[in-house]
């Protein structure tokens, strides 16, 4: 369809302005060291670039040795063309009521992302010298024979490539949340087409995977030469789409935006390779400039005759005419400002995400132009993968020197953004940022969970320099690991919490902290905070004015930075109260809510919680409960799925293994360590694929186990008037078996999982949720505060003393002191104030009797 | 005395030797160039051939040749965005069309007439780091090692006039345009005062750097401590730059550029002819003057060669080039071992004077010296000693002097004054200027096995505000872990350190610490005064310094083991310990006294870990303990 006449309009009219120069091939793009087109595998393509290199070097022709070369005023291509209302499509200057369709009718916007003017001029291989020939030959399309310069792409072919992309293009397990809504069956693209002709926003988002599975060729062409081909995308989509909708009204012509190129995913592996080649990379944004308004076109006028002319920009320069081509009167000519065009640009620094970066060294950046409508999408502290264009300019030392400073400067013409951090505000779910594993780092994972002894395996390379604590460890690796979300938002209940929260409290010097900055180091993203140092505000977002925009922006804190990750928090008992409730919503709920400077807002914050403690007297005392002895209140404790105590268990063939261990710390070197243990590499890597890809379902036999578990617990308690679980517990039950499922890299939850989380579950409740005075598992102390047996002594209590009240007969009020020796000297058990004040307490409470003073009143 | 004389010829040629095989080779650029490196790492790893090259640390800037191979001792403070430059080019003369292929490395400027469009050009990467002197550094280590290298310091002064006038030579032979002009004036008023490398001209050498960077006040060279002075540099690295890291310190051996041209740069920044061309607009003012500063300033370094510095004492023998550390430690063996035992004696007796005659506490101050972090299982480093030395005295100013007579040992030092005012003002963690795009150091940004002195004494009551309490965190976070999180606004990010932290304070410390100890003075209070005057007094002869410096640094680098009986009976140790009272030992306990165990052997000079050692740990860590009991209800900061 496009023999070298009829080179479809648009993009005449909208880039090739002006012919081609002699110098055409850009110079301010470095070549790679590898030539361009030398790796292409068509072989038959490639003698084509060398004739105008030749041709271009040749002595004859008068060669412009500066750094800029001007345009040769000779060439001034039909002004009138130049002029035309639909050329430039200023508003102004659109006919009022016309209906505008078609390709020729909607004016082309310029891509500056493209580089300002890319003439690229194409080659007809028929001039070149016959020796060619007979490799051109064998083109199956004789015909087609126009070749961009310096590349091997042909126009005609690349096109109908595209379209033939576009129309036949279908993905039916697409999970990109883009695509919601359209049909996964019919040619995804189409539908988009169908979609821009509705809703009038002329950018087509391309895929690149899609193109690559489509046609590989085309795909090496877009990635390689991005700067021809996507213009030639841009000219097949607009054909297309207006061929389809020929009334539709768009502002500008349709422009494709690839994104997901897979040639590059880290700043750090950007090389000379990559110049002027499309790329993605990921990063955070750091800084962004003001708009920038750069000059696209320069519109001259002669002050002599008033004729006027316009100079394209030309690798960031206008180069003024020296002549006026009307009155010939030398340096007549002056630039009217109001009368260029300019184009919207803005500088954006992008800096390596935390992840990507080797251990002990700095983040590298890079610096990103965005231009026209991409200006003004990111906003520093965003997270975005780019799509672009790699360029390197030279740097001039001195205008007035000729000599360069050999480095170049190198950015990024950005195509295309995406938002990396955008989804998790808003809760689809945490595949973006899918970790890619390598084949082979997938099959080392699985056979190692293959493996029976897995779940050891993995416990004891969990912070191997901690000595024991076997179900701590244990624990925490489940921990890791989480549950499965569920979703019962349509029966009303919300998300269902999959995080496991984890308490550890004892002894200090039991190596709680260095268990919790083992973690926080193990997971991509923990946080670490201490009760002491933070406030409810650095653990839950606050409102800050921004300094440079004056905008009030919200800053995220502790809980909400380790959305899908874990949140240490040492200290946890010298935390303030206040501080404390807001985790009460984050605990169960597993979001927060902020209503503060105005801004009202939930936040997601699935964020496991592994928090340490240390008892109030700085020592355990055996003889208390656990809230006793760190005094948390029991709402917040009951959150917790598994407390464990660290203490010294005080043996001595425990000693014997630790002195062991302590003293192997200290001599065997890394190597042999290394043999030992599990790398933490290969750990962080198994969770991470384990918490992307596996998430276990209940089967029908590990449901029955887990209702067993759970009517045995609940008959332990009963059988002596106690009750010793409750739903939350359960629900404990139900995600420690999904982990331990998870560790085995099993979709199923069996019955295996369900015994160890039960096994797991009671070690923590025997080790935390002990009675001190009877000795029995008691879940009422989490879940009240309050042992079973305290409870049954303080009603007991009150029962005596009203019996003693109604045993002194009518007396209407009574002094307090005296009620309560009489009532020690009845009791055989000791009565102590306390206890007496709780029994009146619950008298009262029955409104039997009040308290004034000292004196204690009956009533009725 | 010939090979000295090739090496410097080769030296001052080795450009003009690169550009040469540059355009003989015709750009297949495989085996020259590795074959130019290797050679020069023949040559330098000759005896003593290191020490002919000029250092940065000690020569002026101004002395050096442009071009020239120095040296430099430093600190990696901040790795800048790997850059691409013209690693080979074509330039075309424009009068007689010739053309010519230029080789880019090393260099920071092409020549002119570059011919863009040529195929021949190939782009390269590399890398560049801002380097400082070693933080901290004390003045005698910086006396020893410019006066080792008195004889570098002669060769290429007199040399100087001849290879220089050669170089111009050259210049003019095919580098027509250079701006040699400018470069003149800048190194020509000095040269005649350069020939006498007398005592005279030794201090205007010192005084002279100074005094440049006090007229350059308003550029930040962003030193990691207040006050420090010397040049810093960018370092440019070709080569696997992977295997640097933040805060490593190495001996870079380079080529010094400091090319006008790069200055000029700087300065036409504010020309409004940046307006049109995109490449200038790319970054802001603040970021021009930190990544391009004038070279006069900040010269730039392109590196042929480093070595990392795993200690910088000057008295030390110098690790050969290229070898590991093991074939150190047979060098060491065989000559200083034995003596160690002895030296031991010396210092302990020194320290019991320093420290008013508590010689326990003394024996302590060496193992805190000693100690390294040598490993790191997961997040625990193993070998830190931080060590509290409570109950100083307040009167006469005895921590001052007692880090003043650290600072004479130790190769680098820092006191920190514990104060509320620098609390709540300094910039200990460095931090990440955006705007500037660079990293701001912090007071912990040091070097390794770097003494940081904490003198908590200065500490008065009063009100931490936000800055105080991070501060004190990161103190907190660095005794514990070492490790100092560093602020990238956005993210935080850990870097790993290896730095004795010392504290001296009157109760104990507010900080942990992996050790307190209280001082006992054995002075009468009424004779404190008297004795404290006469402890700097206390003339020490210089060779006597000597030995106490090389015996410090040694015994950190020695290896360590426990055999498996020893093992087995520090168990027993251990379980009969807990048997008796479980309560008076802990697994605490049993870590610091390996630790204790290992620092004392290593100051011994034993490689091992003997039971006697071991028996010794034990009893110093029980008078240690029974003096702490003591003293456990004078002061109120026990939990």
């Amino acid at each position: 369809m496009s023999s070298p006449t009829s080179t479809p309009g648009g993009r005449k009219r909208g880039r090739n302005t002006n012919p081609p120069t002699p110098s055409s091939e850009d110079p301010t793009s470095p070549p790679s060291q590898r030539r361009r087109g030398q790796d292409s595998s068509t072989g038959d393509l490639m003698p084509m670039p060398t004739s105008p290199a030749t041709d271009m070097l040749s002595p004859a022709a008068p060669q412009d040795t500066s750094l800029f070369s001007s345009p040769r005023p000779s060439v001034q291509p039909n002004e009138v063309d130049m002029s035309s209302p639909l050329m430039y499509g200023t508003p102004s200057s659109r006919v009022e009521g016309t209906p505008r369709s078609g390709v020729r009718g909607t004016p082309a916007r310029q891509r500056p992302d493209l580089g300002s003017v890319r003439k690229a001029p194409q080659v007809d291989l028929h001039s070149e010298p016959p020796s060619t020939d007979g490799a051109v030959a064998s083109e199956p399309n004789a015909g087609q024979r126009l070749v961009i310069w310096g590349t091997d792409v042909n126009v005609g072919t690349c096109k109908e490539k595209f379209q033939r992309f576009l129309q036949r293009f279908t993905d039916p397990n697409s999970t990109e949340d883009e695509n919601a809504g359209l049909d996964l069956n019919e040619p995804l693209y189409m539908q988009k087409l169908e979609e821009i002709s509705v809703v009038g926003d002329p950018v087509l988002n391309v895929n690149c995977r899609h193109v690559q599975s489509f046609d590989a060729e085309l795909y090496r062409q877009l990635i390689c030469y991005p700067q021809e081909v996507i213009p030639t995308f841009d000219m097949a989509v607009n054909e297309l789409f207006f061929e389809r909708f020929p009334d539709s009204i768009l502002e500008y012509q349709i422009q494709v935006r690839p994104y997901n190129a897979l040639k590059t995913r880290n700043m750090r592996s950007l090389n000379p390779e990559d110049i002027d080649q499309l790329i993605t990379i990921s990063g955070m944004v750091i800084r962004t400039s003001q708009l920038i308004p750069e000059m696209q076109e320069g519109f001259f006028q002669c002050q002599v005759c008033a004729y006027s002319t316009r100079v394209e920009v030309d690798r960031g320069r206008i180069a003024e005419p020296a002549v006026c081509r009307n009155c010939n009167n030398t340096h007549s000519l002056a630039l009217v400002h109001n009368r260029s065009v300019f184009s919207d640009k803005q500088m954006i620094k992008v800096q390596e995400s935390p992840e990507d970066m080797p251990a002990g060294q700095t983040p590298h950046t890079t610096v990103v132009y965005a231009h026209n409508d991409l200006v003004d999408k990111v906003q520093p502290g965003d997270r975005v993968n780019i799509t672009g264009i790699y360029r390197a300019v030279p740097m001039r030392v001195n205008p007035r020197q000729n000599n360069v400073k050999s480095v170049y400067k190198t950015h990024i013409d950005a195509i295309h953004f995406r938002k990396t951090d955008e989804k998790r505000l808003h809760g689809l779910d945490e595949e973006a940022e899918q970790k890619l594993f390598t084949e082979d780092r997938v099959q080392t994972l699985k056979e190692l969970a293959a493996k029976p002894d897995v779940y050891e395996r993995l416990s004891s390379a969990l912070a191997p320099s901690i000595y024991e604590h076997e179900d701590i460890k244990k624990g925490i690796l489940l921990q890791l690991f989480g549950g499965t979300r569920k979703d019962f938002s349509q029966t009303g209940r919300g998300n269902f919490r999959a995080e496991v929260n984890i308490l550890l409290c004892g002894d200090p010097g039991t190596s709680k902290s260095q268990l919790l900055q083992y973690v926080y180091n193990l997971v991509p993203r923990g946080q670490y905070t201490s009760g002491k140092g933070s406030s409810a505000v650095g653990l839950t977002a606050y409102v800050m004015k921004d300094p440079e925009t004056r905008q009030l922006v919200l800053q995220t804190g502790a809980l909400v930075l380790s959305d899908n990750g874990i949140c240490c928090i040492d200290e946890f008992d010298k935390m303030s109260d206040n501080t404390r409730s807001v985790l009460h919503e984050v605990m169960e709920q597993q979001t927060l809510s902020i209503a503060k400077a105005g801004i009202i807002c939930q936040l997601n914050a699935r964020t496991a919680v592994l928090a340490a403690a240390n008892p109030v007297e700085s020592q355990w005392n055996p003889k208390k409960t656990t809230i006793e002895n760190i005094q948390l209140p029991h709402t917040l404790l009951s959150r917790f799925d598994l407390i464990f105590l660290m203490l010294d268990p005080q043996d001595e063939a425990y000693d014997r293994r630790l002195a062991h261990h302590l003293v192997s710390l200290y001599y065997q070197s890394e190597e042999q360590m290394e043999e030992e243990f599990l790398d933490m590499a290969v750990l962080k890597d198994y969770i991470a694929y384990a918490r992307t890809y596996i998430s276990p379902r209940l089967s029908e036999e590990a449901s029955q186990a887990l209702i067993e578990a759970y009517v045995d617990m609940r008959k332990i308690g009963s059988g002596r008037g106690m009750v010793s679980a409750y739903p939350r517990q359960l629900e404990s039950l139900i995600r420690l078996a999904e982990a331990h499922a998870k560790v085995r890299f099993s979709e199923k939850v069996e019955s295996i999982d369900v015994e160890e989380a039960k096994r797991l579950h009671r070690e923590a409740l025997k080790q935390s949720a002990t009675d001190p005075r009877t000795g029995f598992v008691d879940i009422s102390i989490l879940t009240t505060g309050m042992s079973a047996t305290a409870r049954k002594r303080k009603e007991e209590v009150a029962q005596a003393l009203k019996k003693l009240i109604q045993a002194k007969g009518k007396t209407p009020a009574m002094k307090y002191q005296q009620l309560l020796d009489d009532l020690r000297g009845q009791s055989e058990t000791a009565i102590t104030k306390e206890l007496f004040d709780e029994a009146l307490r619950a008298l009262a409470d029955e409104d039997y009797l009040t308290v004034t003073g000292k004196t204690v009143r009956l009533l009725a | 005395m010939i090979h000295i004389n090739i090496t410097d010829l080769w030296l001052s040629n080795y450009l003009c030797l690169l550009d040469v095989l540059a355009a003989s080779q015709n750009n297949s650029n495989s085996g020259w160039e590795t074959k130019a490196v290797e050679f020069f790492q023949d040559q330098l790893k000759e005896r003593d051939t290191h020490t002919l090259v000029p250092s940065l640390n000690d020569v002026p800037l101004h002395y050096l040749k442009p071009n020239s191979l120095v040296k430099f001792r430093c600190l990696i403070q901040d790795m800048f965005d790997p850059e691409f430059y013209m690693g080979v080019y074509e330039t075309v003369d424009p009068s007689t069309k010739t053309k010519m292929l230029r080789c880019g490395k090393y260099k920071d400027v092409t020549e002119c007439g570059v011919d863009f469009n040529s195929r021949n050009t190939v782009t390269a990467e590399r890398q560049t780091f801002y380097c400082v002197p070693i933080p901290g550094e004390n003045p005698w280590v910086k006396e020893i090692s410019s006066s080792c290298l008195t004889e570098a310091r002669v060769v290429p002064s007199t040399s100087y006039a001849p290879s220089r006038q050669k170089r111009s030579y050259e210049e003019d032979d095919d580098m027509d345009t250079q701006p040699q002009k400018q470069r003149e004036p800048h190194a020509g008023p000095h040269s005649p005062s350069e020939h006498h490398g007398n005592g005279d001209c030794k201090r205007q050498e010192t005084e002279a750097p100074s005094s440049q960077t006090a007229s350059a006040s308003h550029l930040d060279l962003n030193f990691p401590l207040p006050g420090e002075k010397g040049p810093s540099c960018l370092v440019k690295v070709y080569e696997d730059w992977d295997r640097f890291k933040l805060n490593d310190t190495l001996e870079v051996y380079g080529i010094l550029s400091v090319s006008p041209a790069l200055s000029a740069l700087a300065d036409e920044k504010d020309a409004s002819s940046s307006l049109l061309d995109p490449a200038e607009s790319m970054e802001t003012a603040e970021e021009q003057r930190v990544h391009s500063p004038p070279a006069s300033l900040v010269p730039r370094l392109h590196m042929l060669h480093a070595k990392p510095l795993p200690h910088n004492n000057p008295l030390l023998p110098s690790i050969p080039v290229l070898d590991k550390e093991s074939t150190l430690t047979v060098v060491i063996l065989s000559s200083t071992l034995s003596e160690m035992a002895s030296v031991r004696e010396e210092i302990l007796s020194y320290f019991t004077h320093v420290l008013l005659g508590d010689a326990l506490a003394a024996e302590y101050l060496i193992l805190h010296l000693i100690s390294n972090v040598y490993s790191r299982r997961d997040v625990l480093p193993l070998g830190k000693f931080t060590l509290n030395l409570s109950g100083c005295p307040t009167v006469a100013s005895y921590t001052e002097r007692f880090y003043q007579i650290i600072q004479q040992l130790v190769p680098s030092s820092h006191y920190l004054a514990m104060s509320l005012q620098n609390m709540n003002q300094m910039r200990l963690v460095p931090k990440k200027d955006y705007v500037a795009n660079r990293l701001v150091s912090g007071a912990l940004q040091l070097a390794r096995n770097t003494s940081l002195f904490l003198d908590e004494t200065q500490l008065e009551q009063g009100q931490l505000d936000t800055t105080g309490v991070r501060n004190v965190t990161a103190l907190g976070n660095l005794i514990s872990w070492q490790k100092v999180d560093y602020d990238f606004n956005y993210h935080q990010m850990e870097f790993p350190c290896n730095i004795n932290v010392l504290i001296a304070s009157e109760g104990r410390s507010l900080l942990p610490s992996d050790c307190q100890i209280h001082l006992q003075p054995q002075v009468a209070p009424s004779h404190l005064e008297e004795s404290l005057s006469s402890i700097h007094m206390h003339p020490q002869a210089s060779s006597q310094l000597n030995k106490f410096r090389i015996y410090l640094s040694m015994a950190r680098l020695l290896d360590y083991s426990i055999s498996d009986e020893v093992t087995k009976s520090v168990e027993d140790d251990f379980v009969d310990m807990r048997k008796d009272d479980p309560q008076s030992i802990s697994a605490e306990d049993l870590h610091r006294m390996l630790v204790v165990a290992r620092l004392l052997s290593l100051s011994l000079g034993q490689t091992s870990l003997s039971r006697d050692s071991w028996l010794r740990a034990k009893h110093i860590e029980m008078l240690r303990r029974s003096r702490m009991e003591q003293h456990k209800c004078v002061n109120g900061n026990e939990p």
